[in-house]
C-alpha cells in the first residue's frame, strides 16, 4: 500500500514538473515569435522618426544633393496600386472562394484549388515578370495598372483560400434553413452564408492587401517608379516599397534616412488599413 | 398460396390509404435513394389537411428522408426519388423547388436562427430575401408570427438583439416563427424538440396543438409519448417501409401489426 502511494506521488510530481517545463517552453517560443516584430518596430521608429514630418506627407522628393522633400507621390502611388490590386483581386478572390466552397466539389474545383495553392507559392518577382508580359509589353510602357495587376495576382490565392475555408466553417444547417424558407440558392449563398463568414473573409482580404502593399519586386517590372507627381494609372507610378529599395541602396546618407521614414510610413499605412477594416467589418452580433 | 398473397397485398393497400378524408399531401409509391442505397421503399400515404401526423420509427428507418422528400430538401444533399408526391393534387417534382418550399416550411432538429441577423430579421428572412420590403407590413408579420410561435411576450422588447443569443427553446420557437412568416400550407418538423429541455419541449408541443388550426403539420419524432400527445394520426416506419398508419389513439392502444406493438412498447428500436 505504501509503495503504491509512493508511485502515485512520484508520478504526480513528474507530471507537474513536465507541465511546468512545457509551459515554459511554449512561453519561450511565443516570446521568440514576437522578438523580430518588436525589433522591426523599434528600429523603424528609431531611425525613421527623424524625417517624419509634414513635409514627408506633402512634398515631392528633392533632386540628389538637395535635402528635405517628401514622398507624397509614393504614398499616393502605393494607395493607388493597392486600390487597383484590391479592385481586381478582392472580387475575383471572393467569387473563386465561394465557387470552390459551394459548387467546387468536382474535378474542376479540385484543379482550381490545386492551382491556387501553386500560385500562392510562386515568387513575387515571377508574378512581376508575368504582369510585365501581360500588361507592360502590349501597352508598350510601364504603368500603375500593370503594377495593380501584379499585386492582384499576388492577392488572389490568399483571398480565395481564406474565403473558401471561412465559408466551409459556416454550418450546413444555415444553408438548409435558407433553402427551406424558399430562398433561392444564390441568395442563400450571398445573404446568409457569405454574411456569416464575412469577418473571416475580411481577415483574408486584409492579409492579401497587406502583403501586396509590402511587395517591391513585382513593381520593379510593372509600375517602375516615378520621381514626379502622377495619379495617371496608365503612367509609371511611385510606390513606398520601390523608394525604400532605391533610397536604402543609394550612397547618400540623407536618402538612407528617408528610406527608414518610408518604411515607417508603410507600416503605419498598413496598420491604419487594418484598423479601418476592423471598424468596417465590426458586426453588431457575435458570430 | 397465390390467393393468400393477393389478400395480403390488398390488406396493406387498404391500410395505407386510411384515414379517409381531405388529403393535403398524397404520396404514391415513393422510393428515395442515396446513390444506389434505397432508404425509402414504395411508400404510399395520404396526409390530411390541418391535422398533425406523427412519423415514428427507430433511427435509420427513413423518417427524416421521407420528410425531406416532401419539400425536396432530399435532393439538396444529393438524394433522388422515384414515385410521386402531390401537394393539393400537383406533382411536387414539376413545381419549382423554391416555390414549393414556400408552401411547405420546415423546422429542423437543431435550432438554427441566422446568427448575423436580429430576431426581427430572422423572422422575416424568408420574406426580405425574396424582395418583400414593406417595412410596415413586415412589422405586422413579425408580431403575428412571433405571437403564433408563442415567443412574442418574451422577445418583444429585444427585437433588435441577435437571434442567436436567446435560449435554445426560444431559438426553436424563433425558427417556427420564421417558418410561419412565409405563410406556408404545410409545416414539416424534424424532431423539433429533441435538442430541448422538458419545459421547452412542452411549450413546443402546446404550440403544435395551436398551429394545426392553420397548418398541416407533419412531425418526425423519436419520442413516442410526444407522438401520442401531439398527433392525430401516426405512421410507423421501419427499415424504409411504412408498416402501419392509423389514428394515433388506435395506434397506441390497439395496433394492427405485431411489429408496431413491439416498437411502441419498447421491445425493440
Amino acid at each position: 500500500m505504501e509503495v503504491k502511494n509512493k508511485t502515485i506521488s512520484f508520478n504526480y510530481f513528474r507530471r507537474k514538473a513536465t507541465n511546468i517545463l512545457m509551459l515554459f517552453v511554449s512561453f519561450s517560443a511565443a516570446v521568440i515569435t514576437i522578438i523580430p516584430l518588436i525589433l522591426i518596430f523599434y528600429y523603424t521608429i528609431a531611425q525613421g522618426i527623424a524625417h517624419l514630418n509634414i513635409d514627408f506627407f506633402t512634398k515631392l522628393p528633392t533632386p540628389v544633393g538637395e535635402s528635405g522633400g517628401g514622398m507624397v507621390n509614393a504614398i499616393v502611388g502605393t494607395l493607388i496600386l493597392i486600390a487597383i490590386g484590391g479592385g481586381i483581386g478582392i472580387p475575383v478572390g471572393i467569387m473563386t472562394g465561394t465557387y470552390l466552397s459551394e459548387f467546387g466539389k468536382n474535378k474542376f474545383g479540385a484543379l482550381v484549388r490545386f492551382l491556387t495553392d501553386v500560385l500562392s507559392g510562386v515568387p513575387s518577382i515571377v508574378v512581376g515578370v508575368v504582369a510585365y508580359t501581360l500588361v507592360v509589353i502590349p501597352m508598350k510602357h510601364f504603368s500603375a495598372l500593370a503594377g495593380g495587376v501584379a499585386l492582384a495576382i499576388l492577392m488572389i490565392p490568399t483571398i480565395t483560400r481564406t474565403t473558401e475555408e471561412m465559408i466551409k466553417l459556416v454550418p450546413h444547417s444555415y444553408r438548409e434553413a435558407g433553402l427551406a424558407l424558399g430562398i433561392p440558392k444564390w441568395k442563400t449563398t450571398v445573404m446568409i452564408v457569405l454574411k456569416t463568414a464575412w469577418k473571416g473573409i475580411a481577415t483574408g482580404i486584409l492579409l492579401g492587401l497587406s502583403r501586396a502593399a509590402g511587395e517591391t519586386a513585382p513593381l520593379l517590372f510593372t509600375a517602375l517608379g516615378n520621381r514626379f507627381w502622377s495619379t495617371n494609372v496608365f503612367q509609371p507610378i511611385a510606390s513606398l516599397t520601390v523608394y525604400i529599395y532605391e533610397y536604402s541602396t543609394a550612397p547618400f546618407k540623407d536618402w538612407n534616412d528617408q528610406a527608414w521614414t518610408a518604411a515607417l510610413v508603410l507600416i503605419l499605412l498598413i496598420s491604419l488599413l487594418s484598423l479601418i477594416f476592423r471598424i468596417i467589418t465590426r458586426s453588431k452580433y457575435k458570430t | 398460396m397465390k390467393i393468400n398473397e393477393q389478400i395480403d397485398i390488398s390488406a396493406i393497400v387498404e391500410e395505407n390509404i386510411q384515414p379517409q378524408m381531405a388529403s393535403k399531401i398524397s404520396v404514391k409509391d415513393l422510393s428515395a435513394f442515396f446513390g444506389k442505397t434505397k432508404v425509402l421503399k414504395n411508400i404510399s400515404i395520404e396526409l390530411p389537411e390541418k391535422k398533425v401526423v406523427a412519423i415514428i420509427g427507430p433511427s435509420g428507418c427513413g423518417k427524416s428522408t421521407f420528410l425531406r422528400s416532401i419539400n425536396r430538401m432530399h435532393e439538396v444533399v444529393g438524394g433522388t426519388i422515384t414515385g410521386n408526391i402531390f401537394l393539393d393534387g400537383e406533382d411536387i417534382m414539376k413545381l419549382d423547388p423554391v416555390y414549393l418550399r414556400r408552401k411547405i416550411g420546415m423546422v429542423f432538429q437543431k435550432p438554427n436562427p441566422f446568427p448575423t441577423m436580429s430576431i426581427f430579421n430572422n423572422v422575416v428572412a424568408g420574406l426580405k430575401l425574396n424582395g418583400f420590403r414593406n417595412r410596415k407590413a413586415l412589422k405586422e408579420i413579425v408580431e403575428k408570427s412571433l405571437k403564433a410561435a408563442a415567443l412574442w411576450d418574451e422577445v418583444k422588447d429585444n427585437l433588435n438583439d441577435s437571434g442567436a443569443n436567446i435560449s435554445g427553446g426560444q431559438q426553436q420557437r424563433l425558427c417556427i416563427a420564421r417558418t410561419i412568416a412565409v405563410n406556408p400550407d404545410v409545416i414539416l418538423m424534424d424532431e423539433p424538440a429533441s435538442a430541448l429541455d422538458p419545459i421547452s419541449t412542452a411549450k413546443i408541443e402546446e404550440l403544435i396543438f395551436e398551429l394545426k388550426k392553420d397548418f398541416t403539420i407533419i412531425i418526425v419524432t423519436h419520442n413516442m409519448q410526444q407522438a401520442a400527445r401531439v398527433s392525430d394520426y401516426t405512421a410507423f416506419f421501419y427499415m424504409g417501409e411504412l408498416v402501419e398508419y392509423s389514428d394515433t389513439k388506435k395506434m397506441f392502444t390497439a395496433p394492427d401489426k405485431k411489429q408496431t406493438e413491439d416498437y411502441i412498447t419498447g421491445r425493440f428500436g
